[in-house]
């Protein structure tokens, strides 16, 4: 009786693995990308008018695998060693520029400097060239992360 | 003085401005090491590098089944070679009607002459066998002659050195010709000079030749690198390394 209640157990769960990886898959599959357009070097627009959280916003720039901020900019982080000078300093970034030009930079700095070496974390994939295979298609940060570091950036003040 | 004369002084001054001798301009990465690292670099027994020196110099009297090896010809430690045709590296060949890296030019040797197994680019033995010969040169000036056959690899690896990739977005000379000396997070952003290479880096914690190098970057750029040895990366090092044309060699380096 056991037995066959085993044998059940191994076909179920046989049965329901593949089912929930190809959920996992449609859930993780290529975002969609929320065009955006400029205008007087701003983006009014919230990306897919999406509300940006400071608190996550600050954790992706610290990231070294997400926003890296702290790579080539001085931040206010005093938990934090050796911070790049490749760009400005930003603290009180937010009292020199509005949220719209704050959220270009972070998008596409190459609006304002077409040799500029941030990366353009919400640049439209097809400008770019040979993409790691494993993230064609995808932008640096999501929507949600750069509403998230441009909520941030407008605390600085 | 009348205008046309200063008009003339004053030209000749901002030409020197916008067009400074080209030597000040090239620095050897070693210029951007703190001094701790620079010991390490200049002692022997310190520099990890040497490691892989080591272990090429080995490779290099290591017999085949007929008891033939590279240091059958070119002396047991390698004093028969020409130090100052190892700083011309990358050369034309006229026989194959192509460019030949340094890398390219042992594996063809020993994969013709001697009776081994075919040594791959991207083998570590390849590696060693280059670490050692260019270690040869060591203090040798970089020297690649590019205006003659050498030239439109020469221009295509200037191509690709300025061609932006990956998901970063970023081309070689931006950051390199633009930014060297600045920091990023605490590394030191250097020239990119070649002429330490094979060197030993501290972030990658090993020994890593030319095309090796470029691999490392282009995964930093979130790009798909090319093979080692590829014409892509064969036509980068012919650009690299006559842009380093009047520097040292290194090898084997340390860097960032």
């Amino acid at each position: 009786m056991i037995q066959t209640r085993l044998a059940w157990l191994v076909v179920l769960l046989l049965w329901a693995l593949p089912l929930s990886e190809s959920a996992r898959a449609a859930e993780s599959g290529p975002p969609s990308y929320f065009a955006w357009k400029a205008e007087n070097f701003a983006i009014e627009e919230p990306l897919g008018g999406m509300v940006g959280d400071p608190v996550r916003g600050r954790a992706i720039a610290a990231d070294q695998m997400r926003g890296n901020c702290l790579a080539c900019h001085q931040l206010p982080f005093v938990e934090e060693k050796f911070h790049g000078n490749l760009g400005p300093p930003l603290a009180g970034i937010a009292s020199r520029q509005q949220v719209g030009m704050i959220r270009l930079h972070v998008v596409d700095q190459s609006r304002f400097n077409p040799e500029t070496v941030m990366p353009g974390f919400y640049r439209p994939a097809q400008q770019l060239n040979r993409v790691e295979k494993k993230l064609e298609g995808k932008t640096f940060l999501s929507a949600q992360d750069i509403e998230d570091v441009v909520a941030w950036l407008a605390t600085l003040k | 003085m009348n205008k046309q004369c200063r008009i003339c002084c004053l030209s000749l001054v901002s030409l020197t401005v916008v067009f400074p001798v080209r030597a000040e301009l090239v620095k050897s990465g070693y210029e951007y090491l703190t001094p701790e690292m620079q010991a390490m670099q200049d002692d022997d027994f310190g520099n990890p590098g040497m490691i892989v020196v080591d272990q090429g110099a080995a490779l290099f009297i290591q017999p085949d089944g007929e008891g033939k090896s590279c240091g059958s010809c070119h002396g047991e430690d390698g004093s028969k070679l020409d130090t100052k045709q190892l700083a011309r590296y990358p050369v034309y060949n006229e026989q194959l009607k192509q460019p030949l890296t340094l890398r390219q030019r042992i594996i063809l040797c020993r994969n013709t002459l001697l009776n081994v197994p075919a040594l791959e680019y991207a083998d570590q033995e390849a590696l060693q066998l280059e670490a050692f010969v260019r270690h040869l040169a060591h203090g040798e000036t970089v020297d690649v002659d590019v205006s003659g056959p050498l030239a439109p690899y020469y221009r295509a690896g200037e191509t690709l050195f300025r061609s932006r990739y990956g998901q970063v977005d970023i081309a070689c000379h931006q950051c390199h010709d633009y930014h060297a000396g600045k920091n990023f997070r605490g590394q030191v952003l250097t020239q990119g000079q070649t002429n330490g290479l094979p060197a030993y880096r501290f972030t990658e914690g090993q020994v890593a030749g030319t095309h090796e190098r470029f691999t490392q970057c282009l995964s930093k750029l979130r790009a798909e690198p090319y093979a080692p040895g590829s014409d892509e990366y064969v036509n980068l090092e012919v650009y690299m390394n006559a842009r380093s044309n009047g520097l040292k060699i290194e090898t084997p380096a340390i860097r960032y």
